[in-house]
C-alpha cells in the first residue's frame, strides 16, 4: 500500500481504493471485511495459545505447584472457549471462505455485505462480553458447561462467558446464511454446481450445519441461565432436572461444530492439493457429496460423547454404528487426495507442504476418532489424554494446518505480496514436528489413564508430559514465524503476479489484490473444475 | 507411586484383558492404514515432484470401482470392531449374577464407599480378589465419573439417580481410582486407591475392623426409625403396597403403565411418591426429600432388596440391573 507512490501505475484494488480507519470499520467488501476477521481472529488465537503455554508449564510437574486449582481450571476454560467459539469456528469460513468465495464463483461481493459487516460486529461484541468475564476472573466450567456443575455449583464469570458465546454463535449463523444465498444465486454464467470448486462444496455444508445447530446451542445456553439466574429446574436434580439433558443439548450443536470447524478445512486441502499437483482432483463428486454426507451424517452422532454418561446401552450401541459411518466420507476424502498426487505434477512449495503435513495428521486424528467411537475402547479413555490428543488432532493437526496452509496460498492474492519462502517452510516443519511432540503422548497418557482437566497427577506420568511440554514450545516458536513474515511481508515482501502458483480458479484471473468488485469483466466459465489442460490451452492460444 | 514406568496401564481385572486386545487390534488396523496413506504421500509426491516449472498432471478418469473398494473396506472394518466394541461394552455395563453389590457416594471432592457387611471408607476401598463387585453409585452434588485405569472400567456418578458398573479384580495390589468427570476445583485430588486383596486377607481386613451394622441392617432399622413399616407391612396391603419381593417385579400404576421395580424406581418412590402411583392406592405417602442422606437412601433400598419373597439374604439373588442408567424414566 505505501509502495504505490513509487509505483503510480499501480491499478486500483481493495486495499488502496480507500484509506482511513473510517474505510475499513464500515466496509461492505467482503474482502476487507475478511481482513477484519483476520485481524479479530488473530489475536485470540494469541491469546488462547498464551493460555495453553501456561497449562503446559503447570502440567511440566506432576504438582499442581505454579497456579492454584482453580485458576487452572479458569486458564483452561478460557483456551477452550477462546479457541473454540472466537477462532477454530470462524477461522476458515470468515477470513478465507468470505474472502474467496465470490472470487471463486465470479461474483462481486457476497449476496448480502451489510449483514456481513454486521456478523463481525456480532462476533466481536460476543468477544467483548467473553473478555469482560475474563477480566473479572474468568470461568472455571470447562468450554463444555456441564451441568449441575454450570448452573447451580459454579462460582465464576459462567453466564457472561455463555452469554458471549450466545451472541457469537449469531454471527456464525450470518456468515452461513451469506454463504448460502450467495452460492445458490450468485454464480457466473457457466458455474455449475459441479464446476464450483471444492472449497466452495465444503463451505455449503459448513453453512448448513451453522444454520441448523447453532440455534440448538444457543437454546441450551438459555437454559443454562434460566436455571442460573431463575432456579428454574432444568438440568440440576435438586431442582427436578435432568442433567444428561444439557449433555444432549450441548452435543447436539458441538459435536456438528466439530465438523464446522473440520470441513472448511477439508475444502481448503481439496485447492491445495490440486493447484501443487496440476491436475483434477481425483473423484471430483465424491469429495463433493462426502462434504454433505458429514454434514447430515454429523447431527446423528452426538450420542458417542455419552457412552458412559448414564445414557442406555441401547442409545450407545446406535450412536456407535452411526459415528463408524461418518468415518467413511472422511476416509473418501483421504484416498482421494492421495490418488489425486498419482501422475500429478507435484511442487513443494509450503502451503503444500501444510496440505501433505495436513493428511497425515487428518489421519491419525480420524482413526483414533472411530477408537473413540467403538464402545468398548471408549468407556476406558473416555475423558482422559487420549480424547485431549485426538480432537486436538483434528482440531490443530487438522484444521489449523489447512488454515495456515490456505493463508500460505492465497496471501499473495489478499495482499498482493509474496512471503519469505525459506522462513514459512521452517515453520511448516517446525510446526509439524512440534505438534507431533506436543500430542503424541498425550495418546499414551490417555491410556494409560490420565484424566483430562487434572491440575496435578501421578509421578508416572510426568515423562510423558514432560515432552509434550517441550513440544508445545517448539510449536509456540513455529506459530510466531508466520505472524512476523506475514506481517514483514505486508510492506517488503516481493510483489506477487496475478496467479503465482499456476493454478486453476477464477480467484487466479483476476488481479492480485483484486478490484473492489473482484472482476473488471464478469467472468464466463466454459471449463470443468481444476480442468489444467484446457488451462493451458488457453494459454498457449 | 508405582513401581514400574510403563507406557501401558497394568490390567487388574477380568476385563482389562479384552479392552486391551480390542485397542491393540484396532492400533493395529490404524497403524497399517496410516503406513499405507503416509507412504503413497510421501511416494507419491517424490516420484511425480514437478520437473519444469509449465508442467502439468496427467488427468485422469475417476475409477468408480476404487472409490467404491475405498468405501466399502474401512466401512466393513469399522463395522467389525463397532460388533467387538459392543459386545466388550455391554458385557462392561451388564453385571454377572454373582456380583456382591458395593455402595459409591461422591461428592465434591471424595468418594465415600460402604460395604455390604457394613464398613464405610473414604477414598479408599478395599475389595476381595476374583469376586464380581457391582457398584451403584450416586452423587450429592455434581456429575463425577468413578474410573479404575487398571481395571478399564468408567462411569459417570450422577446426582438424583443411580448408575452402575462392575468389576471383577485378577490381580492383588493398590490402584488408582480418579474422578474422569470435571467436577471443580479439586477434580484432580478427587482419587483414591482401589486395594485388592486375597479373600483370605479381606476377610481379615474386615474382622479387624467395627464394620458396625450391615447395609441392612442399617436400612431395616430407618425403616422403622422413619415409620415407613405403619403402611408398609408385610401382612397387610391396604394402605401400602406390600414390598416383599418386589424388587425386580413389574409394578403396575394408576394410569396402567407399567415399569420393573428397580433402584431408581425405588429412590423416586421414597423422595417424590406421588410421580407414580401404584394401581390402587390413594397418594397418601409424605415425600422423604431432605429428610434421608443419599447413604440412607441406598441403604433403605438395600433394606427393600433384601426382602424376598421367601425373606431370605438377597445378595446374589437380585437380578442384574440392564443398562448404566437403570432407565428410570421418569415424567
Amino acid at each position: 500500500m505505501s509502495d504505490t507512490v513509487t509505483t503510480p501505475a499501480r491499478r486500483r484494488n481493495y486495499l488502496n481504493a480507500d484509506y482511513g480507519i473510517k474505510s475499513w470499520l464500515l466496509t461492505q467488501d467482503h474482502k476487507r471485511i475478511a481482513i477484519l476477521y483476520l485481524v479479530s481472529i488473530t489475536f485470540f488465537f494469541v491469546l488462547g495459545g498464551v493460555m495453553a503455554a501456561l497449562i503446559r508449564v503447570e502440567l511440566a510437574t506432576p504438582l499442581g505447584d505454579m497456579v492454584e486449582p482453580d485458576t487452572y481450571n479458569r486458564l483452561f476454560t478460557a483456551h477452550g472457549v477462546l479457541m473454540v467459539f472466537l477462532f477454530l469456528i470462524p477461522s476458515i469460513p470468515a477470513v478465507l471462505g468470505n474472502f474467496l468465495i465470490p472470487l471463486m464463483i465470479g461474483a462481486k461481493d457476497l449476496a448480502f455485505p451489510k449483514l456481513n459487516l454486521g456478523s463481525w460486529y456480532v462476533y466481536n461484541l460476543g468477544a467483548v462480553l467473553m473478555v469482560v468475564a475474563l477480566l473479572r476472573g474468568g470461568t472455571d466450567t470447562g468450554w463444555t458447561f456441564y451441568t449441575p456443575y454450570s448452573s447451580t455449583f459454579a462460582d465464576s464469570e459462567v453466564i457472561l462467558t455463555a452469554l458471549g458465546a450466545f451472541v457469537v454463535g449469531f454471527s456464525s449463523i450470518m456468515t452461513g446464511l451469506n454463504f448460502i444465498v450467495t452460492i445458490h444465486r450468485m454464480r457466473a454464467p457457466g458455474l455449475t454446481w459441479f464446476r464450483l470448486p471444492l472449497f466452495v462444496w465444503a463451505h455449503y455444508g459448513t453453512s448448513l450445519i451453522q444454520i441448523l445447530g447453532t440455534p440448538v446451542v444457543a437454546i441450551a445456553i438459555l437454559l443454562v441461565a434460566a436455571e442460573r439466574l431463575l432456579h428454574i429446574g432444568i438440568f440440576d436434580p435438586a431442582l427436578g432436572g435432568d442433567p444428561v439433558l444439557f449433555q444432549h443439548l450441548f452435543w447436539f450443536y458441538s459435536h456438528p461444530a466439530v465438523y464446522i470447524m473440520i470441513l472448511p478445512s477439508m475444502g481448503v486441502i481439496s485447492e491445495l492439493i490440486t493447484a501443487f499437483s496440476r491436475k483434477r482432483i481425483f473423484g471430483y463428486k465424491f469429495v463433493a457429496f462426502s462434504s454433505l454426507a458429514i454434514a447430515v451424517l454429523g447431527f446423528l452422532v452426538w450420542g458417542h460423547h455419552l457412552f458412559v454418561s448414564s445414557q442406555s446401552i441401547y442409545a450407545g450401541l446406535i450412536f456407535s454404528v452411526l459415528s463408524m459411518l461418518v468415518a467413511v466420507p472422511s476416509a473418501v476424502k483421504t484416498f482421494n487426495w492421495t490418488a489425486t498426487l498419482y501422475q500429478g505434477s507435484i511442487s513443494w512449495q509450503t502451503p503444500m507442504i501444510y496440505a501433505l503435513g495436513f493428511i497425515g495428521l487428518f489421519v491419525i486424528g480420524g482413526l483414533t476418532g472411530t477408537m473413540l467411537a467403538t464402545l468398548g475402547i471408549d468407556m476406558h479413555v473416555h475423558d482422559t489424554y487420549f480424547v485431549v490428543a485426538h480432537f486436538h488432532y483434528i482440531m490443530v493437526g487438522g484444521a489449523i494446518m489447512a488454515y495456515l496452509g490456505g493463508l500460505h496460498f492465497w496471501w499473495p492474492k489478499i495482499t498482493g505480496r509474496m512471503y519469505s519462502v525459506f522462513w514459512s517452510r521452517i515453520s511448516a516443519g517446525l510446526i509439524f514436528f512440534g505438534f507431533n511432540l506436543t500430542f503424541f503422548p498425550q495418546f499414551l497418557l490417555g491410556y494409560m489413564g490420565m484424566p483430562r482437566r487434572y491440575h496435578a497427577y501421578p509421578e508416572e506420568f510426568q515423562i510423558l508430559n514432560v515432552l509434550s511440554s517441550a513440544g508445545a514450545t517448539i510449536l509456540g516458536v513455529g506459530y510466531l514465524l508466520p505472524l512476523i513474515y506475514f506481517t514483514w511481508s505486508m510492506r517488503y515482501g516481493e510483489r506477487a503476479s496475478d496467479n503465482p502458483w499456476g493454478a486453476y480458479g477464477l480467484e487466479w484471473e483476476t488481479s492480485s489484490p483484486p478490484p473492489t468488485f473482484n472482476f473488471d469483466e464478469p467472468p464466463v466459465v466454459t471449463t470443468e473444475a481444476y480442468d489444467y489442460l484446457a488451462m493451458r490451452d488457453k494459454r498457449v492460444a | 507411586m508405582r513401581k514400574n514406568v510403563p507406557l501401558f496401564p497394568e490390567q487388574a481385572s477380568t476385563l482389562a484383558g479384552e479392552v486391551d486386545a480390542l485397542y491393540l487390534t484396532f492400533l493395529g488396523i490404524s497403524v497399517f492404514f496410516g503406513l499405507l496413506v503416509a507412504g503413497l504421500v510421501i511416494f507419491f509426491a517424490i516420484r511425480f515432484r514437478r520437473r519444469s516449472p509449465d508442467e502439468i498432471g496427467r488427468p485422469e478418469k475417476a475409477g468408480i470401482l476404487l472409490e467404491i473398494i475405498w468405501s466399502v473396506i474401512p466401512l466393513a472394518i469399522l463395522l467389525i470392531m463397532f460388533a467387538w466394541g459392543a459386545k466388550v461394552y455391554v458385557e462392561a455395563f451388564r453385571p454377572p449374577g454373582n456380583a456382591v453389590e458395593y455402595f459409591v457416594t461422591a461428592k465434591q471432592w471424595m468418594w465415600k464407599f460402604q460395604h455390604p457387611q457394613g464398613n464405610r471408607e473414604i477414598n479408599v476401598l478395599h475389595v476381595p480378589l476374583g469376586q464380581p463387585i457391582r457398584l451403584t453409585m450416586t452423587s450429592e452434588d455434581v456429575i463425577h465419573s468413578f474410573f479404575v485405569p487398571a481395571f478399564r472400567v468408567k462411569a459417570d456418578v450422577l446426582p438424583g439417580r443411580y448408575t452402575t458398573v462392575w468389576f471383577e479384580a485378577s490381580k492383588v495390589g493398590t490402584f488408582h481410582l480418579f474422578c474422569a468427570e470435571y467436577c471443580g476445583a479439586e477434580h484432580s485430588v478427587m482419587g483414591g486407591d482401589i486395594v485388592v486383596m486375597n479373600p483370605a486377607d479381606y476377610e481379615l481386613w474386615l474382622a479387624g475392623r467395627d464394620s458396625g451394622p450391615s447395609v441392612v441392617a442399617s436400612g431395616e432399622e430407618l425403616f422403622r426409625v422413619k415409620a415407613c413399616n405403619t403402611c408398609h407391612r408385610p401382612d397387610s396391603a391396604t394402605l401400602a403396597p406390600i414390598l416383599h419381593g418386589i424388587f425386580g417385579e413389574e409394578a403396575e400404576f394408576q394410569d396402567g403403565s407399567t415399569q420393573i421395580v428397580d433402584e431408581n424406581y425405588i429412590r423416586e418412590s421414597i423422595l417424590n411418591p406421588t410421580a407414580k402411583l401404584v394401581k390402587g392406592y390413594k397418594p397418601l405417602m409424605p415425600t422423604y426429600k431432605g429428610q434421608l442422606t443419599e447413604e440412607e437412601v441406598l441403604q433403605l433400598i438395600g433394606y427393600i432388596k433384601s426382602l424376598a419373597s421367601d425373606a431370605t439374604e438377597s445378595q446374589g439373588t437380585v437380578p442384574a440391573s440392564g443398562s448404566p442408567a437403570l432407565d428410570s424414566d421418569e415424567g
